[in-house]
């Protein structure tokens, strides 16, 4: 165990030993840099800094998929195989890596040059096929040449009105300069804090990131709660198969969300606020961190209010609000019951607003347009503009701005229609936790009311599209797969019924039913849906029960059935 | 102050901060319960208690949620039931249950049949025998947690055991999967005095039960003693 120089690591997580337990992710971040992976002696001195029992670390490293507490490869590749790449050919990428090095998916070689895993979603589905090698996206893929391309994923970003996405799509990050003075924060701060909540509960806005919870509302929360210390926290753990739209709006321009945050923290009465990024996209952080610098020395952040950012370490159930409250506070990332709710018991057990990347980026255009100006956009009941997040099978996958009360058949014309040619099968509507809509149903307008009264999820703003030639089965398969992977395994219904409901989609896509499977599958659905604690066991089961009422014929237990409906 | 509430079409008072598995107690709708201890912490996780409430989209676990004013609950309705049901078939599906009693009355009392779930992946692991105060059989864990609260704050502050893996994959380890006597484990029983399921259990109990003879037992305690006395 003497071959670990910890000299070097003493110096890299010194910085956090003020944080105690909750320099933990950040302190196991800067040991696996420095030794690859997360040896015992290494993991005991990061312990010992922070003070936290040697068990408790211990259960954090387990809980996470980035970090390893066994030597792995020099280089990882971590190929995503969910739904919108598995469409692409990613079952080839992740085959062809594993025989070239001669080991299984999730295996290390044996002189320990490279690790190959099964990936869930990493947020570069309009890439699809789509990879990480280190800390870098790798997109191009091309099997036959053996290339692929490391640089800054490509942001293809399209839609009939660009407003939030206006610094999107121009190649680079879009600096202070460029952005120009945070003007939406100024005339906020002309106002009370109390107008500004007015304003944005006048304006409408509910939050983007899948619940669609009034922002006004919790920021009034928030700001009426008790307590002298608040936090103003930005989601920005995106994970939801299918979802990059978080990715493009934080890696292109970065303080349209950093003003979103100002401004939050002025009517909330917030000092501190944090960004949580997700531990798939390392790559951004560069682009966080610059303007970040940029927006403290232009005096907008600092001693009124001021940002860090927490970079998560592969973990679908921390985009759960209170799961990353507990991330952030260098725990497992297992959801809390509520209530309470954030906004009285949040962050550290004080009042919290955590709010989504886009719900975020909303505001400044809110504020600069004022709420009646924000109402000209979108419809009465869904005012102001919508990111959707289009990929599969369509000419051109990529992120669509559009006004809500566009219909999914304008929304796909504008993607170029289904890809070669070919019919539309199915569109996979909120992601893994969405449900799938049919061909019949494009011309429902995309606003919250229509696709609740179609009982389509808006969700995150995914539009997974799927031609005549695709097995749904096979996209089971994967969804049951990602849940199984992605649950925490806190309560039993979604600890146990994302593995069961795995096994039952796996024996469906390969043709092997039991008899009885639909109805398991029904009441592991439902039990999951009914009694899970948290949202990702209320929503494990939510597409597989759609594909079952909308295309029953997949389910026919006593026959293979056809593959198109 | 108290509270009135229905429970099952029966209404009944309660203290003010009553729980809905108290206030079910209390109308002679007794509601099940796997993780629950009065002595630790609740934390809702097996879900057996959940209840519907009307008004409430979700159910409801009984354990955690205070009784309300006006409140009307039901605790055998069709979704309830079904949850239950559903839960403890994956529940016997994963986990050995032969030395858990109550879940297996549980199971004949909600009609769940072990054998809802072929080729069910089960959470089969050897038993952890590395100290001589007791065992560790996690084929028999039901993830009640309460070891692990019992452990840290909820009694003892002492940490030596937490979780590894994720998920379906979650059990109860110590650091880096050490022997129990390189942990801070102080041996104080508590862990195995809340267990519900057996798979913590004093070693004497599992040397009995695998057929060794209290005098074979106690023969393994002299042996120690010598050992001991020799190297003094």
């Amino acid at each position: 165990m003497s071959e670990f120089d910890l000299s070097q690591l003493s110096q890299a997580i010194e910085q956090y030993r003020p944080l105690g337990q909750s320099g933990l992710l950040p302190a196991l971040h800067s040991a696996q840099k420095l030794y690859g992976w997360l040896p015992q002696q290494v993991v005991t001195e990061v312990a010992k800094t922070l003070q936290v029992p040697l068990a408790d670390v211990h259960g954090v490293i387990e809980f996470y998929s980035l970090f390893y507490n066994e030597p792995v490869g020099k280089r990882i590749f971590r190929v995503c195989t969910d739904p919108a790449c598995a469409l692409k050919g990613a079952d080839d990428i992740l085959e062809h890596l594993c025989s070239a090095n001669h080991i299984q998916p999730n295996q290390t070689n044996i002189d320990l040059s490279i690790t190959v895993e099964r990936s869930p979603c990493l947020g570069l589905c309009e890439h699809a096929p789509a990879a990480m090698l280190n800390d870098n996206a790798a997109t191009k893929v091309d099997l036959a040449a053996g290339t692929y391309d490391l640089s800054m994923p490509v942001s293809l970003v399209y839609g009939s009105q660009r407003l939030l996405t206006k610094n999107c799509g121009k190649g680079k990050p879009n600096t202070l300069q460029d952005y120009g003075a945070y003007s939406a924060l100024h005339r906020a701060e002309q106002l009370s804090s109390e107008d500004v909540i007015a304003e944005v509960k006048a304006a409408g806005l509910v939050g983007r990131g899948g619940a669609a919870f009034p922002t006004g509302v919790k920021w009034e929360g928030a700001r009426n709660a008790e307590g002298t210390q608040k936090y103003i926290v930005c989601n920005a753990d995106e994970s939801e198969p299918g979802t990059f739209k978080d990715r493009i709006l934080l890696s292109d321009d970065p303080h349209q969300v950093i003003e979103g945050m100002c401004i939050a923290g002025y009517a909330v009465g917030a000092t501190r606020g944090y960004i949580y990024l997700r531990g798939e996209y390392p790559y951004i952080l560069p682009v966080i961190e610059n303007a970040i610098s940029e927006a403290r020395a232009a005096g907008y952040l600092g001693e009124k209010f001021d940002i860090e950012i927490r970079l998560g370490a592969g973990a679908y159930i921390c985009g759960e609000e209170t799961a990353l409250f507990e991330s952030i506070e260098g725990k497992r990332g297992f959801p809390r019951v509520k209530p309470p709710f954030p906004t009285t018991f949040g962050l550290f057990g004080a009042p919290t607003v955590i709010n989504n990347v886009e719900t975020l980026c909303n505001l400044p255009l809110l504020i600069e347009k004022g709420a009646s100006g924000y109402r000209q956009i979108g419809t009465d009941k869904s005012p102001g503009p919508k990111l959707f997040c289009v990929s599969g099978d369509v000419v051109h996958p990529g992120l669509y701005e559009i006004p809500f009360g566009v219909t999914l058949r304008e929304l796909l014309e504008m993607a170029g229609g289904v890809a070669s040619g070919k019919t539309l099968q199915a569109v996979l509507f909120g992601g893994a936790a969405g449900a799938f809509a049919k061909p019949d149903q494009v011309d429902v307008r995309l606003t919250f009311e229509d696709l609740r009264a179609a009982g389509l999820p808006l969700g995150s703003g995914v539009v997974m599209v799927f031609d005549e030639s695709r097995d749904l089965r096979d996209t089971l398969k994967r969804l049951g797969r990602f849940f199984a992977h992605e649950s925490c395994g806190k309560c039993y219904p979604c600890q146990l019924g994302t593995q069961r409901q795995k096994e039952i989609l796996d024996r469906l896509a390969d043709g092997k039913v039991l008899v009885g499977d639909s109805e398991r599958l029904q009441d592991v659905g439902w039990t999951m849906t009914d009694a899970s604690l948290c949202g990702l066991g209320q929503t494990a089961a939510s597409a597989v029960l759609s594909a079952m009422k909308q295309f029953p014929n997949l389910f026919i237990e006593t026959r293979r059935p056809d593959a198109a409906s | 102050m108290e509270i009135n509430l229905t429970i099952d079409e029966k209404t009944v008072t309660v203290p003010a901060g009553s729980t809905l598995l108290e206030a079910g107690q209390a109308a002679g709708s007794p509601i099940p319960t796997i993780c629950f201890h009065e002595a630790t912490t609740s934390n809702a996780l097996c879900r057996i208690c959940v209840v519907e409430v009307t008004g409430q989209r979700l159910l409801q676990p009984a354990c955690i949620v205070k009784a309300v004013e006006g409140m009307q609950v039901q605790t055998m309705s069709k979704r309830v039931v079904r949850a239950r049901r559903t839960i403890l078939e994956m529940l016997s599906s994963s986990v050995d249950l032969t030395d858990s009693p109550a879940i297996s009355a549980m199971m004949l009392e909600y009609g769940a049949s072990p054998q809802r779930f072929p080729d069910a992946e089960r959470r089969e692991v050897p038993v952890l025998d590395d100290n001589p105060m007791y065992i560790r059989d996690y084929a028999k864990c039901v993830l009640c947690w309460r070891c692990v609260q019992v452990c840290a704050e909820d009694a003892q502050y002492t940490y030596a055991i937490n979780f590894s893996g994720r998920g379906f994959e979650t059990q109860i380890a110590t650091y880096f999967d050490s022997p129990m006597p390189a942990t801070t484990c102080v041996f104080c029983g508590q862990c195995v005095g809340v267990c519900p399921t057996g798979a913590l259990k004093p070693k004497r109990e599992f040397l009995l039960e695998n057929g060794a003879s209290p005098d074979q037992i106690s023969a393994m305690n002299t042996g120690r003693k010598q050992r001991k006395a020799k190297a003094e």
